[in-house]
């Protein structure tokens, strides 16, 4: 490819507006599906295909990638099942029933727990509608209003939006290490069509390192978030010094008011 | 010997089902729609290989509009009685998480053990496909298992894929075709585009170079994209094959691990990963609907310094 490119003085750009169709179909909020589709179809004519040449590329590309919706929807028939006699509500029942004491531990636990079920290809474990709004959320913001009881608001939001940055975090980086996951058998499909045999158990296996570090990484920021949130306190807290007495007297007057 | 078109033609069994189920249903608002979108997926695994390519690409066509246009709707679908979920859940315990569990285990199973099985011409599980056989297979198997545990029936397992199926919509199809669109960005010489314009504005004779080209390309890529799977085929094929593979003598499992997480981080940093970034902050009620993302972006940075890293040491 490279002795070409040297060889060749004239590269086609054209093609590359098949890149630049992706990009604004996405900021234009079509279905992504179409998005595709017109992308594929401009490409090839811009890389001066005939129509017919594009669509037999089309139909041998999706016969090649056939791989990709088999390892999705296969295993869906086991994990619905098992969804409905309560997979789910046990996984819930596994969290609540930990003990943690700070914000930052229940999230390093929730980290661990969703990284490690990914990476087994229990993706649906988790996620925001499931887990994180219902579950995650209000269990990290009571740890926090234990802690700082009256905290200010900005310190709610910062807490949601953690646990949901926590779940990402932790599905993002945990599934890309099972076998059978779609970035896998894409990446092997990819390679094997450009020429070079790899073994999908070592592309996961190499995995490994950066799940590791996307794991210490986000555990360390997650224990310094903790700390911010506590100068985010103390701060409202000094700020509310000034009213503090105010607020005392009202709740001493109202006593005597009241009878 | 089992070999993918064995997985093939169940899973085309399962979408000519679904197909049916769908056609009959009197309560899906688009039931013809619906059903000529499963029917046609079914083809295409059923009879896919006997077709010519130029009318497997015309169904192709077919099945993205009708998926982008909103063909797939879930339907109704009775979730068990409270009463009989409590009992279930009961009755159960921590032994729900073993089918699921059992398809990983069973996966590593089939390609450390039952790949031993074969003779000189003959092999239990076809060694071209291993993992992937090797998981269709646990699948098979951790069917009984699970129809046992939860004392239902095979048909209404089929019931629950037909219903994660229709909740996912037309999100079933997009890793496909996003595959599908890379390899034919590939064709079109999207790759040989990109490779020359990282030659010539970048000393990708370094190294170092080359490896932050590679990774940041794939990071940038997907905040463009809001996807690491339509970055991948452009990035791999325009700097991490011509570049890292065959100038540098990179590990291609090893870059490709690595280039696809490098991806990831940028998902994290963009609004345009809707799904998992704008989404979350309107069900959390966020003010700032940019929240989650300035929550990920740090540990999103760091990552990708330390994937640079990473890829810089073991991938040579």
């Amino acid at each position: 490819m490279l002795t070409e490119l040297t060889q060749t003085a004239a590269v086609n750009y054209w093609p590359l507006c098949g890149v630049v169709v992706v990009i604004l179909g996405f900021v234009l909020r079509f279905n992504p599906v179409l998005v595709v589709l017109v992308a594929g179809i401009s490409t090839g004519l811009a890389a001066i295909m005939p129509l017919s040449q594009i669509l037999a590329e089309l139909g041998e590309g999706f016969l090649k990638t056939r791989t990709l919706p088999l390892i999705l929807l296969l295993p869906l028939a086991i994990i619905g099942l098992a969804e409905r006699h309560g997979l789910k509500q046990q996984a819930q029942a596994f969290i609540q029933q930990r003990k943690t004491t700070g914000i930052s531990q229940f999230l390093t636990l929730y980290l661990a727990v969703r990284e490690s079920t990914a990476a087994l290809g229990l993706t649906s474990l988790g996620g925001h509608p499931q887990m994180v709004r219902p579950l995650i959320a209000p269990m990290s913001e009571a740890i926090a209003e234990q802690r700082w009881p009256g905290m200010p608001d900005l310190i709610r939001q910062k807490v949601r939006a953690m646990a949901a940055a926590t779940d990402n975090i932790g599905l993002f980086f945990g599934e890309d290490i099972f076998v059978a996951f779609g970035a896998i058998v894409l990446m092997h499909t990819f390679l094997r069509e450009s020429g070079i045999e790899t073994d999908p158990l070592h592309i996961a296996l190499w995995g490994i390192p950066t799940a590791l570090c996307a794991f210490a990484i986000h555990a360390l920021r997650l224990r310094q978030f903790e700390h911010s949130l506590l100068k985010l306190q103390q701060a409202a807290v000094s700020a509310e010094a000034a009213g503090f007495l105010t607020n005392a007297e009202n709740t001493s007057v109202k006593p005597q008011v009241k009878p | 010997m089992i070999s993918l078109s064995f997985l093939y033609l169940l899973l085309g069994l399962l979408l000519l089902w679904i197909a049916l189920l769908s056609l009959c249903d009197r309560t899906l608002p688009n039931r013809f729609a619906a059903g000529a979108f499963w029917g046609c997926y079914a083809l295409v695994f059923l009879v896919g290989d006997f077709l010519p390519h130029m009318l497997v690409g015309i169904i192709v066509v077919i099945l993205a509009l009708l998926a982008g246009s909103g063909a797939l709707k879930a339907s109704a679908q009775k979730a068990l009685a409270p009463e009989l979920l409590t009992q279930s859940m009961q009755r159960l315990g921590r032994w729900i998480f073993l089918p699921p569990l059992l398809i990983p285990l069973l996966t590593v199973f089939g390609v450390l053990v039952l790949s031993e099985i074969k003779g000189a011409d003959w092999a239990l599980l076809d060694a071209k496909n291993l993992t992937l056989v090797s998981l269709g297979l646990a699948c098979v198997l951790s069917l009984p298992v699970v129809c046992g545990l939860t004392r239902e029936k095979p048909v209404q397992a089929g019931l629950e894929a037909k219903r994660l199926m229709e909740a996912m919509g037309w999100a079933v199809l997009l890793p496909q075709l996003l595959a599908t669109l890379g390899l034919l960005f590939n064709e079109a010489g999207v790759g040989t585009a990109v490779a020359a314009l990282s030659e010539t504005y970048l000393a990708v004779d370094e190294r170092m170079v080359a490896v932050c080209a590679y990774s940041i390309g794939m990071a940038l890529f997907t905040i463009i994209m809001g996807n690491a799977f339509a970055a991948f085929p452009v990035i791999t094929a325009g700097i991490g094959i011509p570049l890292l593979v065959m100038q540098h003598g990179a590990n291609p499992a090893v870059m490709a691990a690595i280039g696809m997480f490098s991806g990831y981080c940028g998902t994290l940093m963009t609004p345009m990963a809707a799904n998992f970034n704008i989404v979350p902050a309107a069900l959390l009620e966020l003010k700032d609907p940019h929240l989650v993302i300035k929550a990920q972006f740090p540990t999103a940075l760091l990552l990708l310094v330390a994937n640079i890293v990473l890829l810089y040491f073991l991938a040579f």
